[in-house]
């Protein structure tokens, strides 16, 4: 029952702001619900694994299950702090029509708990497509100046890959002894090999266009860029995670096979990516899309680490899942607050924030290590271990990916230097007094970096159960 | 039986109504009526309560699958009558013919769920036909109306031509009329001549497809649908092409074994050739009326599909797949009547104006784009179902996944008009309750997005 908290508050709250107009309390109540669902995360967490089974379609012998194990709760802790933060941070924005642009939210933020925690597949795909259509509705309408086409081009690639899924399912759903979407009862389909590979390859391509995989990320820098920046948040921290999630809670367990046998295509694809990704945020003059390039990296590595198939890695990966979300994020609350005093993304128009909010440029220098992956940051745990599965994996593949260190080490540091340092430019110098909301969760996010990055024994502790079930058999 | 004959019975007094009363609001009254009735009539048969019955010779054959497929048909004319009784009022003269012809389709209608006779097929098809004819040049001012009134006569005499021709030739090779045809010819005591026997079959297919919209026969749907008034093209999309589905699944249910195994490969090429027809031509549609004609016959591909197989999947995806798409395709034409023109500008801005008929519409197209919590998701889902099951191919599924997204973007570019691009929509004034009507339709889809399962229950239970 108390899994279904994760759904009901924050769709009870997203109706009742619908009939909130004041702006005052839209914001509040908001932020009062993503608490409230950050509690319950960290009520979670403290248990063992919970789970929720009810009847819903008998006709389908469908089942409305939820389950939380290690990589569901990762991933509901992560969420549960990122839209509180989020609401938080970038809750003084002019926003039109204010309480619609957070029911949606809102209602985003429902979907991706509905997506970690489904144990079904058919409810799976329900909240996969559920996350979608709100964030379809944000950006198409608070958006950028090519919100329009640029959001449909993004809607247009996850329905597809999503149909692709739903395919996937009804595929092994045919075959299932039981009739039932359960994992267990796919897990045991009774299907050909030719049958199951071509049921990894529709699963895949959802989660490898969610990811986004090389070559199918075309749909995520203008996204990210034209979204309004809360969206952004929304979609490079917590909502690229479902692509990696799906992998691991399905993909994986399903089709081990299949898996192995695909396995050095998609690492060699996701480490293109990478590359790819890192020359591409070396060119960048927005930082904006700097830091959606580099999302695309970090992203890309995981991937790779998932499909070698290696204990290690996937572990890392699995780390990896909740330090990038925090750190991206930490980087888009500082990006939106120099967007919004300076009205430039444009690292050229910038510099000299040090000298002018020294607060915020430390808070953007620590925000940068950890996106470089340095030591003491929450990053480095989780690519070193991914490295060291991808060196397992395949030498020449790891050198070629351990290239992307060098690489993001440039971009961001050249980053670095261009906004904090250097002479005050006068975008800078218009600059007001930093909200201090936004700054508070800044501190908060810095603080879970270096813990995690220093102790990052409670992550690995959370997500040994996964790890048990894809790996001890 | 039941049907047949309170159907006919209430399509001639309905003749008469317009004699005793001249006010719109009361013979639409009186036909509501008749439609309750109606659907009284056929829940009586269901239950076996009571049924009026004489021997057909074997000519219509009444289960329980043909009797709840009446009923929902007759629930989405009520609703549909329920919804556009206004607008039919404000066409012509004589309202009440209007109602008449409506009750003489429906008696078409039942019949075509429970022939067991080509012939009754055949007359079927025709007491569906020609009270059509009649619909679509119902606007007597209106040229185009009165175009597309001649191209639907021409073509679909022609075509009943071919379906007259392909009966023929079955009986020539069998001797026999019956759907379950004796297997040697009692005439001339030969096993089935296959020639002729599939030559027929061919034929009779050709002439279905062409009920139903599918291409390469679907020339004709666009203009009719553009031309004939708005309220009635709701009718012919949904509630008529989905009596024509049932008639021809019902046809080759057991036929096609006759046609071997060219069955899958002929009917694949239709429907690939219809949902590639269908989907690429709404997106280059400037009005809304036409992208509405040729999303028909995109969704016509997806109903093909039940053609597939021959099990209880089928049917049931087929029946879930005529309710979802009907309700909201009359949803979105109830509000596309209500547009001063049919451009997709003019619904610019409509989200601002009047958000609620915004978010219904939103939902209609949700539905036949097949977005989760819909009842298009699962008449989808239900639809590929039984085609993995029945055995196609995995490629054929894909197809039709690559055109389930084509058609989100025509569907969205109406959300997109409405939500993301402003301007002032132009459209008539609405009434409360008329909204309300909408908004009947929109739970109705939700409920059955979120518990497709309750259909079925009534059906079995």
């Amino acid at each position: 029952m108390f899994l279904l908290l994760f759904l009901l508050i924050p769709i009870l709250a997203a109706i009742a702001l619908l009939f909130i107009k004041k702006e005052q309390y839209v914001n509040a109540v908001a932020i009062a619900a993503g608490l409230f669902t950050l509690l319950a995360a960290v009520n979670i967490i403290m248990n063992k694994t919970v789970s929720f089974d009810a009847t819903w379609l008998p006709v389908l012998n469908s089942r409305f299950v939820l389950q939380a194990d290690g990589v569901a709760k990762i991933l509901i802790l992560l969420t549960a702090i990122s839209f509180p933060a989020i609401f938080i941070a970038t809750g003084k924005n002019q926003t039109h029509q204010k309480n619609i642009f957070l029911a949606l939210m809102l209602l985003t933020q429902a979907g991706l708990m509905g997506v970690f925690l489904a144990g079904d597949a058919l409810l799976f795909y329900f909240f996969w497509e559920l996350a979608l259509i709100p964030v379809y509705f944000l950006c198409s309408i608070w958006g950028g100046e090519k919100r329009i086409a640029v959001t449909f081009k993004f809607f247009i690639y996850t329905f597809l890959g999503s149909l692709f899924m739903l395919i996937g399912i009804i595929l092994l759903y045919t075959n299932t002894l039981d009739h039932s979407f359960a994992i267990e009862s796919l897990k045991h389909a009774n299907v050909t090999p030719g049958q199951s590979a071509s049921a990894f390859a529709l699963f895949f391509i959802a989660f490898a266009i969610k990811m986004p995989i090389f070559p199918l990320h075309t749909w995520q820098p203008d996204a990210y860029e034209q979204s309004p920046t809360a969206v952004t948040m929304v979609l490079s921290a917590v909502m690229v995670k479902m692509g990696l999630y799906g992998i691991i809670r399905w993909l994986m367990p399903l089709f081990p096979d299949a898996f192995l046998a695909h396995a050095n295509i998609v690492v060699i694809l996701s480490v293109i990516g990478i590359l790819y990704a890192s020359f591409i945020a070396i060119r960048q003059d927005d930082l904006k899309r700097l830091i959606a390039y580099s999302s695309i990296a970090h992203i890309g590595l995981m991937s790779a680490a998932l499909f070698t198939n290696i204990q290690i890695g996937v572990q890392g990966a699995l780390v990896q899942l909740f330090s990038h979300g925090i750190n991206v994020l930490g980087l888009w609350i500082i990006a939106d607050i120099i967007e919004q005093q300076t009205g430039t993304r444009s690292m050229k128009a910038l510099g000299g924030l040090a000298k002018k909010q020294p607060t915020l440029a430390i808070l953007l220098v620590g925000f940068s290590f950890a996106n470089i992956a340095l030591p003491l940051t929450n990053a480095f745990v989780g690519e070193f271990l991914m490295f060291n599965s991808l060196f397992q994996f395949n030498p020449y593949i790891a050198a070629a990916a351990g290239v992307s260190v060098i690489l993001a080490a440039v971009y961001t540091l050249n980053m670095v230097q261009k906004v904090a340092y250097g002479e005050i430019s006068s975008a800078v110098n218009n600059m007001q007094a930093v909200n201090k909301n936004a700054q508070a969760v800044l501190i908060v996010l810095i603080v879970v970096v270096f813990f995690t990055g220093v102790y990052p024994q409670p992550l690995f502790d959370l997500t040994a159960d996964t790890l048990k079930q894809l790996f001890v058999k | 039986m039941n049907a047949i004959i309170v159907s006919t019975l209430l399509g001639v007094i309905m003749m008469f109504v317009s004699w005793m009363t001249t006010s719109t609001r009361i013979q639409k009254n009186i036909g509501l009526v008749g439609m309750l009735l109606l659907i009284a009539a056929n829940f009586l048969q269901q239950k076996g309560w009571w049924v009026i019955n004489f021997d057909t010779k074997g000519m219509l054959a009444f289960n329980q699958i043909g009797l709840f497929a009446n009923m929902l048909l007759f629930i989405l004319t009520f609703l549909y009558v329920w919804i556009n009784g206004d607008e039919i009022g404000k066409i012509g003269n004589h309202t009440a013919d209007f109602f008449a012809i409506f009750f003489f389709i429906l008696c078409g209608v039942s019949i075509l769920t429970s022939f067991d006779n080509l012939l009754m097929l055949f007359i079927g098809i025709e007491i569906l036909s020609i009270p059509l004819y009649i619909l679509t040049g119902s606007d007597k001012k209106n040229l185009l109306s009165n175009e597309a009134s001649l191209k639907y006569f021409l073509m679909g005499s022609f075509s009943t031509g071919v379906l007259l021709l392909g009966i023929t030739l079955i009986y020539g090779a069998t001797g026999s009329f019956h759907l379950a045809m004796p297997i040697v010819n009692p005439k001339t005591h030969l096993v089935n001549e296959n020639f002729l026997m599939s030559a027929g079959l061919i034929l009779l297919f050709v002439s279905m497809n062409f009920k139903v919209s599918a291409a390469p026969f679907h020339f004709w749907t666009p203009d009719v649908y553009d031309g004939a008034p708005t309220v009635f093209t709701s009718f012919m999309a949904t509630i008529v092409k989905a009596a024509g589905f049932i008639a021809f699944i019902r046809v080759f249910e057991a036929q096609r074994i006759a046609l071997g195994y060219t069955w899958p490969i002929i009917l694949s090429f239709v429907i690939v050739a219809t949902l590639l027809v269908g989907n690429i031509t709404a997106v280059f549609q400037r009005s809304v009326k036409r992208m509405l004609a040729y999303s028909s016959i995109a969704q016509a591909g997806f109903m093909l599909f039940a053609l597939y197989g021959n099990s209880i999947f089928n049917t049931e995806a087929i029946l879930l797949y005529i309710v979802a798409y009907s309700l909201a395709t009359i949803g979105l034409f109830a509000v596309l009547v209500k547009m001063k023109d049919y451009s997709f500008d003019s619904y610019n801005g409509l989200a601002k104006k009047h958000p609620a008929l915004a978010f219904v519409t939103t939902l209609f197209l949700f539905s036949l784009a097949g977005i989760p919590l819909t009842a298009g998701f699962f008449a989808k889902y239900y639809m590929l179902n039984a085609l993995l099951t029945a055995g196609a191919g995995l490629w054929l599924l894909i197809v039709a996944i690559l055109f389930a997204a084509v058609s989100v973007f025509y569907y969205f570019r109406l959300i997109q008009a409405m939500y993301f691009i402003s301007g002032e929509p132009a459209i008539n004034e609405l009434d409360k309750t008329y909204e309300l009507k909408l908004w009947v339709i929109a739970v109705l889809i939700i409920i059955m997005g979120v518990f497709p399962g309750f259909m079925f229950n009534y059906l079995y239970f």
